[in-house]
């Protein structure tokens, strides 16, 4: 049984430190600004969600888990209202989103 | 194993500083600092797991709250703060 | 005042899980701390529908697991396509009308976009959302989306 976590643990560790690594490489090969962003919320979501699930499989039920529940609740609340801001000030500084000419592309 | 996840978010710090230094706009640079800040407070967090000492964990948690105020707060300068005139320089393109 | 009442106790629970050591000092230090918030929080009128959602408790529970879902099917999308080396991504802007008339509404499915990875709400109004997505797909399942309906049953609490 210990066994079975460890190894669940190791998974969410691993998969946690991928999905960080392909999220600040999607940030080095995105052409714009706001294609970026997207690449940054798969660091915020899945990177930090599945390190999370790691390190509570470590703790087992204590205290630990409940504040690494606590860090989890913040990031997931704070990093949309962080990214929505920075989207919003680029927006209202004029910074142009690249988009795709083409058919069914919707313009504001 | 916490070697490798923290080997892996120092990786990823890298990459992330790196657009820090090409990003050609203010807003490339602020994003840069908002990941920086989610990366340190996982790096505190799986650091307290390395060394054995769960307090680190509360200092995540600060640096969790204080990264969300410094985001909106640089954000907000950049809105409405004094910056020279609108889409002059760096901060308008 | 029953709100205030919640509210401080809910306070006074996560004192206890973030403190750990249960001394009569600083049980009194967690009574009196959550009590002084409160208490500024009332002077700011703060501790309202808004300030406390404790209404929404419900819908939570079915909503959060389905998001969850949601953010992991949209992460992998998006790792897919930055691991692509022809990198295909068609960013597109799309305006649409919300269905929700709460603010908590508004913001919780301007957030649960902006949370999903490859949609970003870039304006958010009553009645009007521009949403910048990362390919033309998901432009078009963010607009009159199970989200959307998912969203104004949870503010309404079922």
């Amino acid at each position: 049984m210990t066994m079975l976590i460890d190894v669940l643990s190791w998974i969410c560790l691993a998969g946690g430190g991928l999905f960080c690594m392909v999220g600040a490489a999607g940030m080095l090969r995105m052409p714009d600004f706001y294609t970026r962003m997207h690449a940054a919320s798969v660091i915020e979501t899945l990177g930090v969600g599945l390190l999370l699930a790691g390190l509570m499989l470590q703790a087992g039920l204590t205290l630990v888990t409940v504040k690494l529940l606590v860090i989890g609740l913040l990031v997931m609340f704070a990093s949309p209202t962080a990214s929505h801001a920075l989207a919003r000030a680029a927006m209202v500084r004029g910074v142009e989103p690249l988009l795709e000419r083409g058919e069914g592309a919707s313009k504001p | 194993m916490f070697t490798v996840a923290a080997i892996a978010l120092l990786v990823t710090l890298a990459l992330a500083l790196l657009r820090g230094l090409l990003g050609p706009t203010v807003f490339d640079r602020a994003q840069v600092a908002n990941t920086v800040g989610t990366i340190a407070v996982m790096l505190l967090a799986v650091f307290g797991f390395l060394f054995g000492r769960p307090e680190f964990l509360d200092l995540a948690i600060i640096y969790g709250l204080l990264n969300v105020i410094g985001t909106i707060a640089v954000l907000k300068f950049f809105r409405y703060g004094d910056l020279g005139e609108p889409g002059d320089g760096e901060a308008g393109r | 005042m029953l709100k205030s009442a919640s509210l401080a106790f809910f306070l006074f629970v996560f004192w206890l899980l973030l403190s750990g050591i249960y001394e009569p000092f600083l049980i009194g230090a967690g009574v009196f701390s959550s009590v002084l918030v409160v208490w500024i929080a009332r002077r700011m009128e703060l501790v309202d529908a808004e300030g406390h959602p404790a209404h929404l408790g419900w819908g939570a529970l079915t909503y959060w697991p389905w998001l969850i879902r949601e953010i992991v099917v949209s992460a992998l999308a998006v790792t897919r396509i930055i691991l692509d080396p022809k990198l295909p991504i068609s960013p597109t802007l799309v305006r649409f009308r919300p269905r929700q008339k709460t603010t908590v509404g508004l913001v919780t499915h301007a957030n649960s976009i902006t949370l999903t990875p490859g949609t970003i709400s870039m304006e958010v109004a009553p009645g009007e959302f521009l949403v910048h997505a990362l390919t033309r797909e998901g432009a078009q399942a963010a607009a009159d989306s199970e989200m959307d309906r998912r969203v104004e049953r949870f503010e309404a609490g079922r």
